[in-house]
């Protein structure tokens, strides 16, 4: 049988690849595409809370307001990397450091 | 749960994580943008498990549709440097990062693992809960709490995404055509007067030393 447990342990694995991959990968997509990864693994959690109480929709509506959130983020977060890609050529985050010099 | 719900569980389970794998190591971004796309359907057939079927359509709607072809869209845009190249120097503080990860989230699903036989499992619902329990996470439903109770906080998201898209547009927009020549106009015309004060100070300066000859 699945139990809340299932849930949670599969959304902490993907919230850890998330968090490894954003901090392990040089590559500013693939590090957004990371952030994904880990607000998807909350709204796992929040839905699977919500199903196991369902007196009321606060967790999928939680969820709802995250993917909503996450949108804005992605349309950001990719425009940022287009205008570093401007200045500097390349994607690479080690690279963005005119705040460093 | 039925049979098929468990083997949609873990059929999506799979999938869901061997596609994260797969999304953080794929060295070519848009292999990576392949391989969250797949993830995200996998999550919208958890929320079908979970009977979230308005947010497994929502999912599909907004993840697959919108971000992750706004994804495909910049790595077209910016071409193929939107690959970056191997690079050892900082290999050991990035293995560090992951290794405290990887530390972190074994305790947290161990953890897990270990209290999952206490957690409660999914149950159909009964003749007894009557029609409201099959109406959980549908349309009408979450539609009713969304327009209901949290009508300012939706009008507040949509103000939120409006900014995000004006915002999106002013970072991303770079000079026009019209722009770049009105600056290199201006360039120019610096350029120039530089070079005409210069030679007039150098005229100068050996008016001077013909003067101081005498």
């Amino acid at each position: 049988m699945i139990s809340l447990g299932h849930y949670l342990a599969l959304a902490t694995l993907i919230f850890g690849l998330g968090a490894a991959g954003f901090l392990s990968r040089r590559n500013v997509l693939i590090q957004l595409m990371s952030i994904e990864l880990m607000l998807n693994a909350v709204n796992v959690v929040l839905v699977a809370f919500n199903r196991f109480h369902p007196e009321n929709h606060a967790g999928q509506l939680f969820a709802f307001f995250v993917i909503a959130v996450a949108a804005a983020e992605a349309a950001v977060g990719l425009s940022i990397v287009i205008s570093l890609f401007r200045l500097k050529k390349t994607v690479e985050s080690d690279r963005a450091d005119l705040l460093k010099h | 749960m039925s049979l098929a719900g468990t083997l949609l569980f873990y059929l999506c389970a799979t999938i869901g994580v061997g596609s994260a794998v797969a999304t953080v190591t794929l060295r070519s971004p848009l292999r990576a943008a392949v391989a969250l796309l797949l993830h995200i359907v996998a999550l919208a057939g958890l929320y079908l498990t979970l009977s979230a079927h308005f947010l497994a359509a929502l999912q599909l709607l907004v993840y697959a549709g919108a971000v992750v072809v706004l994804f495909v869209f910049t790595i077209m845009l910016i071409g193929p440097d939107a690959e970056v190249p191997p690079n050892a120097r900082t290999f050991g503080v990035r293995a560090l990062g992951v290794a405290v990860v990887a530390l972190l989230t074994a305790a947290a699903v161990s953890t897990v693992v270990r209290i999952s036989p206490q957690t409660p499992t999914l149950a159909g619902c009964t003749a007894e809960q009557g029609a409201e329990c099959g109406q959980f996470g549908g349309v009408g439903a979450l539609g009713r709490v969304l327009y209901t109770d949290s009508v300012i906080l939706f009008e507040l998201v949509s103000v939120l995404l409006l900014v995000a898209v004006i915002g999106a547009v002013a970072v991303a927009r770079g000079r026009t055509t019209k722009e770049a020549e009105a600056a290199k106009a201006r360039r120019l015309a610096r350029e120039a007067a530089e070079a005409e004060e210069e030679a007039a100070a150098r005229k100068l300066s050996a008016e001077v030393a013909a003067h101081g000859g005498h």
